[in-house]
């Protein structure tokens, strides 16, 4: 197989695996934050003081950093500690207090006269998530999913520099050590390619979802 | 849409054949709002309600001439006079800490509604109102007090009992609060989804809901292609699809036009005509409130300072505001009733500053021999200088008022001739005609 089309592979594997990762765990957490705020429906403000340093300190550890440290659960979790599959590991723990942020924020724009509608109705703080909060953040949310695929595209770069495969690794290995220009050229051309696709499809979904008359150019 | 012989969920009512009933999308709204009523009172819960609607029922059905009769009659009901008070709110309490200041949002607030009543909450901004009403289905938590409503003190309960009693009280909002990403036929099911009906059973409710609010073919637009007052009655759907007891309006035209006012006021009218539910109306448009209370309480920092009918409210206000709020109706008032008693033709007189102070009428009734009866004036203190007016009546010789008027136009004096209007009692006031000369 081409050299191109395995990286592509492996990079869109790690990415798309550790992005759905990180938007199982982070989703929900973020559900959490909004719900937790000092002018949330379940307000604890102690707790959600405690969660927003975490979430700041979990965001602000470089990811080259980040990755070495779990390599040990890595190599736990996957049984190695390099390779495809052992990078996805680091790649969704950084995205996921990613994920929770922006979700939370994405939650933000929803009008709170629009829950109170929901909970005049009758609904429990469940059915309120499930059937107003969720769907009417939906189109932010999908923004924030776009932006934290894209995100995880460069981390997944950087990851090929330390043995993580992918488009990175072949841009480092063939092209920057082997002095190869075209290897090194493709290699990114590729990995921008990529992130042009996820931001077109992103807004793509992201207008089709609105439903409110506002649309962001493609 | 036929409602006769429809299986009932609840399967233990005799009501299902009802013979002779209508079933256009008015009465059908109404029978299934019956029919949950009588539901409810095989549950124990509202016997007393139950009735009284029914006997409700009867009277509209005997006016509208539709055979109700019959069904009323096999229950053999006890017909009772008295009306049911659906709410009853006693000394109830909200406070904010806003800066370190604490805001007494409600302060020892009480009163009651009773069903078929649109008590009106008016009040400038800052008065409360919107605190009021959330504390009503506890969307706030009241600091103390009581609400009682279906026979519970809603302050005491919490969880699925709350739910329940807060999803049979309907609220509208300012901004309508519809959601957005659903449909408008999505937006009316959502209560009824929460309660937990599968689409099957909620569609023919939907679809005569929104049959009754007149947006059938709008069932698959979403809320943003709609304008204001189309939205706003998908948020009357909404409300009305648990069948309340009471709904609660929270400033609910002011974010509209006044085409928009009208038509949702109107809806709303219709909406107690025909479902006879007790309304708790938020406004600071006195326009609203006399279109559509029965009674009116004027609010002023988190207070009722006055309550009472509409007319008695309007004819002698006690307090500054309510002074301040009626008046502008308090003149139409008395001028449409003044021009509909008098034959003779009535002129206001609109004086500026410089005529003020001058004896221009009883001049003009020396020099042309006209009679000048006074009907109402007024003098405001405004901005730019004093400026009055006198409502007038003439008598005497035709051509001597006319040339009277003409001398008092000279005079700098602004002439509007007053008609009152026929046939209409909407509270639109006079019809008031510029003097064509």
């Amino acid at each position: 197989m081409n050299e191109f089309v395995r990286a592509t592979l492996e990079t869109v594997y790690m990415v798309f695996t550790s992005s759905f990762v990180a938007v199982v765990v982070g989703l929900p957490l973020g559900v959490l934050l909004i719900l937790m705020r000092p002018e949330g429906l379940r307000p604890k403000p102690h707790l959600y003081r405690v969660l927003d340093v975490v979430i700041n300190v979990l965001r602000s550890i470089p990811f080259m950093i980040l990755m070495i440290v779990v390599f040990p659960l890595s190599r736990l979790l996957v049984g190695r500690a390099t390779g495809t599959t052992a990078t996805i590991v680091p790649l969704a723990i950084v995205a996921i207090p990613f994920v929770a942020r922006i979700m939370e924020q994405g939650f933000l724009e929803v009008d709170y006269g629009v829950l109170e509608a929901g909970l005049a109705c009758g609904a429990t703080i469940g059915q309120l998530v499930r059937t107003v909060l969720v769907p009417e953040a939906l189109p932010a949310l999908v923004n924030g999913i776009t932006i934290t695929i894209i995100n995880i595209i460069g981390n997944s770069a950087m990851a090929g520099a330390i043995g993580g495969g992918g488009l990175g690794d072949l841009a480092i290995r063939y092209g920057l050590y082997r002095r190869n220009p075209v290897n090194l050229l493709v290699s990114v051309a590729i990995t921008i390619a990529l992130v042009q696709l996820v931001q077109f499809f992103g807004r793509l979904i992201e207008n089709r979802l609105r439903h409110d008359g506002t649309s962001t150019a493609l | 849409m036929s409602r006769e012989g429809q299986a009932n969920p609840g399967g233990n009512t005799t009501f299902n054949a009802r013979p002779g009933i209508r079933s256009d999308s008015e009465t059908g709204v109404f029978n299934w709002w019956t029919r949950e009523r009588i539901e409810d009172e095989n549950n124990g819960h509202t016997i007393e309600a139950a009735e009284s609607y029914l006997l409700l029922v009867k009277v509209k059905a005997i006016c509208s001439s539709r055979a109700v009769h019959s069904y009323v009659d096999v229950r053999q009901i006890q017909v009772k006079a008295r009306k049911m008070c659906v709410i009853r709110v006693e000394h109830l309490n909200k406070s904010f800490l806003l800066d370190k200041t604490v805001i007494h949002a409600v302060n020892d607030v009480s009163f009651s509604v009773d069903e078929g009543e649109v008590f009106g909450l008016i009040g400038l901004s800052g008065a409360g109102k919107s605190t009021l009403v959330r504390c009503l289905n506890l969307l706030e938590r009241p600091d103390s007090g009581e609400v009682w409503f279906d026979g519970l003190n809603l302050v005491e309960q919490d969880g699925s009992i709350l739910r329940e009693k807060r999803s049979r009280m309907g609220i509208i909002f300012q901004h309508f609060n519809l959601f957005m990403r659903k449909t408008v036929w999505e937006n009316v099911a959502y209560p009824l989804r929460i309660a937990g009906k599968r689409t099957k059973e909620l569609t023919p409710r939907v679809e005569e809901l929104l049959d009754y609010i007149g947006l059938k073919a709008h069932a698959r637009s979403y809320p943003a292609e709609l304008s204001g007052g189309q939205q706003q009655r998908v948020g009357i759907a909404r409300a009305l699809a648990m069948s309340p007891r009471l709904l609660l309006s929270d400033e609910a035209t002011s974010a509209l036009d006044p085409v928009n006012t009208e038509l949702v006021l109107s809806l709303l009218r219709k909406v107690v005509d025909d479902l006879g539910i007790a309304v708790v109306l938020i406004t600071h448009q006195m326009e609203v409130a006399k279109a559509l209370c029965d009674r009116i309480a004027v609010m002023e920092n988190g207070r009722i300072i006055e309550e009472n009918t509409v007319e008695e409210l309007f004819l002698r206000p006690r307090h500054a505001v309510t002074r301040h709020m009626t008046r502008g109706f308090d003149e139409d008032m008395s001028l449409e009733h003044l021009t509909e008693l008098i034959s003779a033709p009535v002129y206001r007189l609109g004086f500026r500053t410089q005529s003020v102070t001058r004896p221009l009428i009883s001049g003009i009734s020396r020099r042309f021999n006209v009679d000048a009866n006074i009907l109402a004036g007024n003098i405001n203190a405004l901005v730019g200088g004093d400026v009055g007016y006198l409502v007038v009546s003439f008598e005497g010789d035709e051509t001597a008022v006319r040339s009277a008027l003409s001398s008092l136009h000279e005079d700098g004096v602004e002439i509007l001739k007053l008609e009152p209007t026929n046939g209409h009692n909407d509270g639109a006031g006079i019809h008031i005609k510029e003097v064509v000369r």
